[in-house]
């Protein structure tokens, strides 16, 4: 069954064609990894998704229903869609729990006690039940990201969208992220991920997606996109980032 | 060379702790309708709606480039010539310093608000918050913080413009002041007396800010 269907879905920046007419299916429980070199759009790609960047043109649907327009439709859609970012964009000012809690709280406007019960499970969920009443600050890399995957959870989301979520990280950091990634994936999770950890695409996602200048260059199963590429350019970006593996 | 001679001064201290009132009932006034009226005035700045940027735009730049005692003048001698109204001194020199400070602290919360990274709006809004809900919960709390120390300094600044209701006789310190001067010929023991108190009242809460900045900056 489809989840999100994206139509057409255009966006500029200034005279920059980002995206240049994206059609793409999501079905429910699909893992879909999204490549593409910097700049081909794959992180406005995410961000029309949930409509942090308000597309030019294009339709996007959310469960058979065309979503878009009126600010009141798009914050309901983000709270269906949950978002995880390359730079955690965790709130500083309160601790782990807080962040975990604050959706809870101020969007869905459950009592305390509830929220607080449920954020300190999301925490427990990726290892961080020892963390709570810790300050972003005060947290490694690794730590604030699961608290930033916990804090999406929260919001038992029907789609989940990762941009480059390991992407700022010390690589001895990487593991503990990814972990808690393929730990949802087994749940049985709709996600998205925009990632270069081509292993990890290759070995959780269901469908790899490569992106070029805005569009769907080439797609289809991790085997088919990433063992035997059919063009050129997804030839050329795999050759390129398996240079120095080892 | 003048002999000083505070005893007159002392002898009308009732008549200045009457004034001490005066000074802190219109800085409280000012103190909450300018830097509450400035906030709202900064988010329209902030706004890119046309609607709230102009009239708030509008509102700044005017109330920016008048002096306070022409403002505070102005409502208490021509206002209730144009208006069906007599208004107050306390009212006219409220009105005046509340607006000045508004259209200053306006600035300052504009500031403050845009030096938030748009990473806390993303975060904000991916949970699905209203823009509304992002800047209460998310933006304002780490915004004040950084707004801090020039809003501690509006605030030090509102207390000493408050002698200005003195030239609409409103019953504060300097006005006190000059009424001691006037009825006991001592202008230099009653207007040091002023300036003393002023400092002893300021100093001490000057210093407590500069503990509460290092405070919040120890907390970054």
């Amino acid at each position: 069954m489809t989840l999100l269907a994206v139509s057409g879905l255009a966006k500029r920046f200034g005279g920059n064609a980002v995206l240049a007419g994206i059609d793409l299916d999501i079905e429910k429980g699909e893992r879909i990894a999204v490549l593409g070199a910097s700049g081909s759009g794959k992180s406005t790609l995410l961000r029309c998704l949930n409509f942090l960047e308000i597309p030019d043109a294009g339709s996007i649907a959310l469960d058979g229903k065309l979503v878009g327009r009126g600010e009141r439709e798009l914050v309901q859609v983000r709270q269906r869609v949950g978002m995880v970012f390359q730079q955690f964009n965790l709130f500083p000012h309160m601790t782990a729990l807080g962040n975990v809690m604050e959706g809870l709280c101020t969007v869905r406007r459950l009592a305390r006690p509830e929220a607080q019960a449920r954020a300190e499970r999301e925490l427990a969920r990726v290892g961080l039940a020892d963390k709570t009443a810790h300050y972003p600050a005060h947290l490694s890399g690794g730590q604030k990201q699961r608290v930033a995957i916990a804090r999406a959870l929260a919001m038992d989301p029907e789609l989940l969208l990762f941009d480059e979520p390991t992407s700022a990280l010390d690589p001895e950091l990487v593991g503990e992220v990814l972990g808690v990634i393929r730990a949802l994936a087994e749940e049985g999770r709709t996600m998205l991920l925009v990632t270069h950890e081509l292993g990890f695409a290759y070995h959780v996602a269901t469908r790899v997606i490569f992106l070029a200048d805005g569009a769907i260059h080439e797609q289809g199963t991790p085997d088919e996109v990433l063992k035997h590429p059919k063009r050129e350019r997804t030839q050329a970006f795999l050759a390129r980032h398996k240079e120095f593996s080892l | 060379m003048a002999q000083w001679d505070f005893s007159s001064v002392l002898a009308n201290s009732d008549a200045l702790l009457v004034g001490a009132v005066g000074t802190l009932r219109i800085f409280a006034i000012c103190l909450v309708a300018g830097l509450g009226l400035g906030l709202l005035i900064g988010l329209g700045r902030y706004s890119r709606r046309r609607v709230f940027y102009w009239p708030a735009t509008a509102f700044v730049e005017f109330f920016r480039n008048t002096p306070v005692l022409v403002q505070i003048v102005w409502f208490y001698f021509a206002l209730p010539i144009l208006a069906p109204f007599t208004i107050s001194p306390l009212a006219a020199a409220a009105l005046g310093i509340s607006l000045n400070s508004a259209a200053f602290s306006a600035e300052i919360y504009r500031g403050g608000i845009q030096s938030i990274e748009r990473g806390q709006w993303d975060g904000a809004r991916a949970l699905g918050m209203s823009f509304l809900q992002a800047m209460r919960r998310i933006i304002l709390p780490q915004a004040l913080k950084r707004m801090t120390p020039a809003l501690t300094n509006r605030a030090i600044e509102i207390f000493k413009m408050s002698t200005l209701a003195s030239a609409v006789a409103y019953v504060e310190l300097l006005q006190q002041a000059k009424l001691i001067a006037s009825l006991n010929f001592n202008p230099i023991e009653a207007y040091t007396a002023v300036a003393v108190i002023f400092f002893v009242f300021l100093w001490p809460l000057v210093q407590l800010t500069y503990l509460l900045e290092r405070r919040l900056a120890r907390d970054e």
